[in-house]
């Protein structure tokens, strides 16, 4: 059947139609941004753009990794703790980049404080 | 109006003879054109050629930038993956690997066989499965919520702040160490049945669109013979323990695609 529209826009990415998938959740869009722009084989194309130079990425990637920061205050953050698990969890830049950012927020957030307690002294 | 072309690649296969040549006219890539096969050394990329108007290096920083692009993109770069991956071995690529034309992506090939040949072997008849695990619990909910809009209410002092915090965070404790330590049997159990295993980051809320915190997010290879098993483990687990989970799949192997660094 000739078909150049078959375009299932939304949410309703059916993951193979081999039979195999059946009872599960389709792909919501943190999945698939999660697995296309962080996991896939990494070869340097002519105009490979770097991904974490992109502004807003960083800021999605964020929404898909849940704050780390509040993960890791709440205890959930097992994964990176697991050296046996850690390797594969974060690749080393952007883990790195998440340190930063975590570093720099945590900076903002110390400075907000402190401007809300109208000069007191730290301790 | 320049009308360059690039070549978008989005995985590599070494058995294209597997691919339905309808399919191919079918399937529609990322700037909506149709997708062609490029062969050197025994590997075979699906390829589409775009216009770097609107994929050149330039325009993909800007429009990586915006959303309802970025989402689209995604989802048709992933479309294309998924679709063939049903039909043939794959290794998917990162998006927006470009080249600027086919010779370009035979000389990849050539240059990343090794490495390539490699990803393949490793997810032979064998797919993704992603695990989700949310803890529906309460007291860590009213923990993340009830901060911003108390500090509307009345403002605090940050020490206070940080006190009333430390307290709320202790009174969840137990709730949350139990569904951390259901979270840790899940991916035990799961990773046993599993050829490998790779935790993501958990999701946001905001993403998931559910109010009760994401504390599991990995990736599963599982055999092909094993996926039935597989899911009625899932199953099985959602019916022993208090967690929400959630089981997506089959995936293409992205989580797979590079080596792990540690695990060989």
């Amino acid at each position: 059947m000739p078909a150049g529209m078959m375009e299932p826009r939304s949410g309703s990415v059916s993951p193979y139609s081999s039979g195999l998938g059946g009872g599960h959740q389709p792909a919501n869009l943190g999945d698939i941004l999660e697995r296309v722009l962080d996991k896939g084989i990494v070869i340097a194309g002519d105009i490979q753009v770097n991904l974490l130079d992109i502004e807003l990425l960083t800021i999605k990637l964020r929404l898909v990794i849940a704050s780390l920061d509040t993960a890791r205050e709440v205890g959930i953050n097992w994964w990176e703790t697991d050296p046996w698990l850690h390797a594969g969890a974060l690749g080393d830049s952007r883990h790195d980049e998440l340190e930063h950012e975590n570093r720099r927020l945590r900076k903002r957030v110390r400075a907000l404080e402190s401007a809300d307690r109208d000069g007191a002294d730290d301790d | 109006m320049t009308s360059q072309t690039g070549t978008w690649v989005y995985g590599v296969t070494d058995s294209p003879a597997a691919i339905r040549r309808d399919s191919l006219d079918q399937l529609t890539g990322v700037g909506g054109g149709n997708l062609h096969l490029v062969a050197a050394g025994g590997l075979t990329a699906v390829a589409e050629t775009v216009s770097l108007d609107e994929f050149g290096e330039t325009a993909l920083r800007r429009n990586l930038e915006e959303l309802s692009w970025l989402e689209s993109t995604a989802r048709a770069h992933h479309r294309v993956i998924d679709a063939l991956a049903g039909q043939v071995q794959l290794v998917p690529l990162r998006l927006a690997t470009v080249y600027r034309e086919d010779g370009n992506v035979r000389a990849m090939l050539a240059e990343h066989g090794p490495e390539l040949r490699a990803a393949l072997r490793r997810t032979a008849n064998r797919a993704e499965w992603g695990v989700k695990a949310y803890a529906d619990e309460p007291a860590a909910a009213r923990a993340e919520a009830e901060p911003a809009g108390r500090r509307k209410a009345a403002p605090e002092s940050g020490a206070a702040y940080l006190r009333r915090r430390r307290d709320e965070l202790a009174a969840s404790k137990q709730g949350r160490q139990e569904a951390l330590a259901s979270a840790q049997q899940v991916h035990a159990a799961l990773a046993r049945i599993a050829a490998d295993a790779r935790l993501h980051p958990p999701q946001s809320p905001e993403l998931t669109g559910s109010r009760s915190a994401m504390i599991l997010n990995a990736a599963y290879l599982i055999d092909d013979q094993h996926a039935a098993g597989f899911r009625e483990a899932v199953d099985d687990l959602r019916n022993r323990l208090p967690l929400r989970l959630e089981l997506t799949g089959p995936w293409p192997p992205y989580s797979f695609a590079d080596a792990a660094p540690d695990l060989q």
